[in-house]
């Protein structure tokens, strides 16, 4: 069939396959746009809100009429009775997530070496404890957790924190270091011991340095599940200098008048670190977030 | 790191534990006296934070909520009762709608094109963000005279929106399911759409030679090779689902008139507000008959199957 003979013929409808081609994408538009207003609602809600000035809260605007980042400031430079200790709960957040990366990798791949390199004996029942410790969710122990803690005298401390944080992030750890250890040939850690290594040398000159993918996977994981974390922090910090930002920030919604442009600035700050750390970390972390991201 | 470790740690699989066991063992003789020692004491720290933070609170847990007399309690207790019904809902509809939706859209998100890529990075926004501020911005979104929902409702529609979480108890409770689905069904159809890209091509070339395309393409050849890990997934996501505190807590905040808590919440609240804490794990432990049959699957399912996640 020639161009023209194509031209000549008055057109009377599409071809069935470009008109079924035309409708799914169509369609596909339609379900980008749905899946467009679902995600960002809360996020655009966020962000409105923020920029309303002090007062112009309650009002039924959709976009705010004079948008400002007066909150932001004031935020910033604590500038508002409960925004008093901000940044010094901003250090207190960071301060908990980093020693909590120290730490769950530190016990992690202490214990994954042993189990998985020196194949300990028993060593199944430490990774079946640690896959167990996985999947019972954290809520469930936060009572006595508390009560505990309360007899050691270490609430309102921010160790108690870190020891929950570890505690929960060290069975994942166990368990990816086991997983991704398998890729790593176990003769050259024979090598080493034929030339007279000791298992701390082995651990410190030949696994750690082979591990260093899964350290950052495991690492990064262990950062935003501290980071994000409420429920222990609101237990176990009640003094206004040793709280998160966590807890402090869902301490305003209990509060009489909430400044909700306030609050909300303070939830962005919040989150832009940890949002940030994920699409950086994104591709490095597809094991770590994956399997693991799914503990509140 | 170079593409071949990253490949490493994507494919791993979970039950790799059998497979380890054939290999050869690193210390083949077994460990030597100073090599024993040093394996235990490299594990010594994971074991003693176990044992101090595992295993302490949880015998002491049942040591405080092993009366009988608390369940007694608890059973006549109305908002305990209204407690189950909303947790049986909220796990039942919850990770019902979270996976199939999510079923569905990595579907859909295994278009081709950049603009679909694109969607796909804005679309996992609500999991790469921390769950605390946003649910407080539903719970703002969500408020029946200030809130986002019922100004647009008002804007397009002319429609004077309901209080959405300070009215009823159903809608409240829908709200909560609504806003757990959109904190979690990005994770999950992540998840899922790792799992649609290990088919193989060639099985969708074959089948489309033999005519078959849409629908039976996905009942017979997507379905049958996910099935495995929608049920994987869907056993986690339960578990997880019935230790949610964040989205009960933040967005209805248990109420209107302590209708919508859910036995996570509940013992939170009997535990902190009431200062009983034996009652609040007696609320906790009733999840138990339920809890520990799904445990026991999930981590059998996981030692069996190859479930890439």
């Amino acid at each position: 069939m020639t161009a023209e003979s194509i031209a000549g013929r008055p057109v009377r409808r599409l071809p069935r396959y470009r008109l079924r081609r035309n409708l799914n994408q169509a369609s596909a538009l339609a379900v980008a746009v749905l899946v467009l207003i679902w995600t960002l609602a809360p996020i655009y809600n966020m962000v409105a809100v923020a920029l309303e000035k002090h007062g112009t809260v309650f009002t039924n605007d959709i976009w705010p009429q004079h948008p400002s980042l007066e909150s932001f400031r004031v935020v910033a430079s604590e500038d508002y009775w409960y925004l008093t200790d901000f940044w010094h709960q901003f250090g207190n957040s960071l301060y908990v997530g980093v020693a909590t990366v120290f730490f769950t990798l530190l016990i992690g791949s202490l214990a994954a070496f042993s189990i998985s390199r020196m194949r300990i004996r028993h060593g199944w029942v430490l990774s079946n404890t640690a896959l167990m410790t996985y999947v019972i969710p954290s809520s469930f122990l936060a009572i006595p957790f508390y009560r505990i803690m309360q007899n050691y005298g270490l609430t309102n401390n921010l160790w108690s924190v870190i020891a929950a944080e570890v505690t929960f992030a060290t069975p994942y750890a166990i368990f990816i270091f086991q997983q991704y250890s398998a890729s790593i040939p176990l003769e050259l850690d024979e090598a080493a011991r034929i030339d007279g290594a000791s298992p701390l040398q082995i651990y410190l000159r030949i696994y750690l340095p082979l591990m260093a993918p899964a350290l950052v996977a495991v690492g990064t994981y262990a950062l935003l599940l501290a980071w994000n974390e409420y429920l222990y922090q609101f237990m176990l910090l009640s003094s206004k200098r040793n709280m998160t930002v966590a807890v402090a920030l869902a301490q305003f919604l209990n509060s009489d008048e909430a400044p909700w442009n306030y609050m909300m600035a303070t939830a962005i700050i919040y989150a832009v670190p940890p949002v940030a750390i994920y699409y950086v970390f994104r591709r490095r972390m597809t094991a770590g977030l994956t399997m693991g991201g799914v503990k509140g | 790191m170079d593409a071949t470790q990253l490949q490493a740690v994507r494919a791993l699989p979970i039950g790799a534990a059998p497979a380890l066991r054939v290999r050869r063992r690193a210390w083949r003789a077994g460990l030597l006296g100073s090599e024993f020692a040093w394996a235990i004491a490299f594990v010594v720290p994971y074991v003693a934070l176990f044992l101090v933070f595992v295993a302490y609170p949880v015998v002491y847990g049942l040591w405080l909520g092993h009366s009988p007399s608390l369940y007694t309690e608890l059973y006549s207790d109305p908002i305990y009762q209204r407690t189950v019904v909303n947790t049986v809902l909220y796990v039942g509809i919850g990770v019902n709608l979270k996976m199939f939706g999510a079923l569905l859209l990595s579907g859909f998100f295994m278009r081709r094109g950049w603009w679909v890529k694109g969607l796909l990075l804005i679309y996992v926004l609500p999991w790469a963000v921390p769950a605390l501020p946003t649910f407080i911005s539903i719970h703002w979104m969500l408020n029946g005279q200030w809130g986002l929902l019922n100004n647009v409702l008002w804007a397009l529609f002319g429609i004077d929106g309901p209080g959405w979480v300070e009215t009823s108890r159903w809608l409240a409770l829908g709200s909560v399911i609504a806003s757990h689905i959109w904190k979690w069904m990005p994770f999950w159809t992540v998840i899922l759409l790792a799992g649609r890209m290990a088919v193989a091509q060639e099985l969708y070339e074959a089948a489309a030679v033999d005519g078959a395309t849409g629908l039976r393409r996905f009942v017979h050849i997507t379905f049958p090779l996910l099935a495995n890990l929608y049920l994987v997934c869907t056993l986690l996501s339960t578990i997880f689902t019935l230790g949610d505190f964040n989205s009960v807590y933040f967005v209805s905040g248990g109420g209107p008139a302590l209708s919508t808590h859910v036995l996570a919440t509940l013992g939170i609240r009997d535990a902190f507000e009431i200062g009983r804490p034996e009652l609040g794990v007696a609320a906790v432990m009733s999840a138990l008959p339920l809890m520990i049959p799904l445990v026991i699957l999930l981590m059998r399912k996981l030692r069996t199957t190859e479930v890439h996640l």
